[in-house]
């Protein structure tokens, strides 16, 4: 599964969201994920993916994520 | 063999009850950002109650429940991380308080999980034969060490006091325990860090209040503290389903929603109180138990097992699974 198909995965799982409200565009903000919720995902997706996130702070986007994601499992 | 049974339990909390909206005032919050990422919304502090008496109240509603005199008691155990005093400990005003003339008292220092650390130790008294009978209590009074400027940690903490009758039994009560410690990530919860001052040392700051790296903390609760339940659960040759209940450290309404899910569990299954005292430490677990008991949940008469887990600050956790 691509990364971004399982970060989006996750992210509906633990915000309660639509799969379409979900799109590389789309903010942690406009998700209105707050900072428990951005904590449940990334350790959601440290888990999905075996890596650590240490940036949360830049991560302002599910793009953000995404690339994020995609650099730590190159 | 001597094993060794809760027989009583009991809880005390200040009359102060301050709501969100009350920390509004003081702080740059509101019930709706506190409850939404908390789900608490009451907390109770003390007015002039230290946390000696707080655990005073307990021990006498111990001794007047179970019929018991003060001197028959062996031993006082009080977890906490804000005493009256280092010196004399919590523990022995409590036993002055009381004239437990003959039991030996004693404060344990293990955050969070203090309450289980202290029974799991008190158990040990118990089962060595050495003694018969004994309060464990967890008692704290944690508006003393907050920052009352720092709405991150301001809104989180409450005060309380509650404790169970341990006694020597016949039959095995105790089933199952598991006890942890990682100080390499020690740093991520702190409280009272007292600098060194003599005339003679390099001077270090004091740093008291509550400090907590948030994300640390949830992984902390939510992977390891859960990962150790499920084994604690495996090890001991039971399922979820045999245990009645789970009652777990309250901090936070979402991290034992995460948990129980995790876990497996009905949520139904893992009884919540943070709502109303927000986190009392190691007063946490027995207040919530004393409220089970009060409600019916939970009978005392030997016929459910529950599951009691404390996590927090050391990092220290550990979980004990018990007849009750």
């Amino acid at each position: 599964m691509a990364v971004f198909e399982k970060v989006q995965e996750i992210i509906v799982e633990e915000l309660g969201k639509d799969a379409s409200e979900v799109t590389l565009e789309s903010s942690f903000d406009d998700l209105d994920a707050d900072s428990l919720d951005l904590f449940q995902v990334i350790s959601e997706i440290e888990d999905a993916f075996d890596i650590q996130i240490e940036a949360e702070d830049n991560l302002k986007t599910v793009g953000d994520l995404v690339a994020y994601v995609e650099e730590q499992t190159k | 063999m001597v094993f060794a049974k809760i027989s009583q339990v009991a809880h005390f909390t200040p009359f102060q009850r301050i709501s969100n909206d009350d920390l509004s005032h003081i702080l740059d919050t509101s019930d709706e950002w506190i409850r939404g990422r908390t789900g608490i919304e009451h907390r109770h502090i003390t007015e002039d109650e230290q946390t000696s008496d707080l655990a005073t109240a307990v021990a006498k509603q111990l001794l007047s429940r179970s019929g018991l005199k003060a001197d028959q008691l062996d031993f006082i155990l009080v977890a906490t991380i804000t005493p009256d005093s280092l010196m004399p400990s919590t523990a022995a005003k409590v036993q002055a308080n009381i004239g437990a003339k003959k039991a030996f008292a004693f404060d344990l220092t293990a955050a969070c999980s203090g309450f289980v650390f202290a029974l799991s130790t008190a158990e040990k008294f118990i089962r060595s034969g050495a003694y018969q009978r004994g309060l464990v209590i967890g008692a704290e009074v944690f508006s003393k060490i907050l920052d009352w400027s720092d709405r991150r940690t301001a809104v989180l903490f409450g005060d309380g006091a509650g404790g169970v009758l341990l006694e020597a039994s016949k039959e095995r009560h105790f089933l199952a325990e598991t006890l942890f410690t990682d100080g390499t990530r020690g740093n991520s919860l702190t409280a009272l860090q007292i600098g060194l001052h003599s005339p003679y040392s390099q001077h270090q700051k004091d740093s008291l209040s509550v400090a907590m790296d948030g994300r640390a903390i949830f992984d902390f609760a939510v992977r390891d503290v859960t990962r150790s339940i499920v084994t604690t659960i495996q090890e001991s040759g039971h399922t979820v389903h045999d245990l009645d209940y789970f009652l777990l450290h309250q901090a936070n309404v979402r991290i034992l929603d995460k948990m129980a899910k995790k876990i497996g569990v009905d949520r139904s299954k893992f009884p919540a109180n943070m709502m109303e005292y927000g986190n009392t430490s190691a007063a946490s677990i027995p207040i919530l138990l004393s409220e089970c008991v009060e409600k019916g949940m939970v009978k005392l008469d030997g016929s459910q097992k529950i599951l009691l887990s404390g996590f927090g600050g050391g990092l220290t956790w550990g979980t004990l699974i018990v007849t009750i």
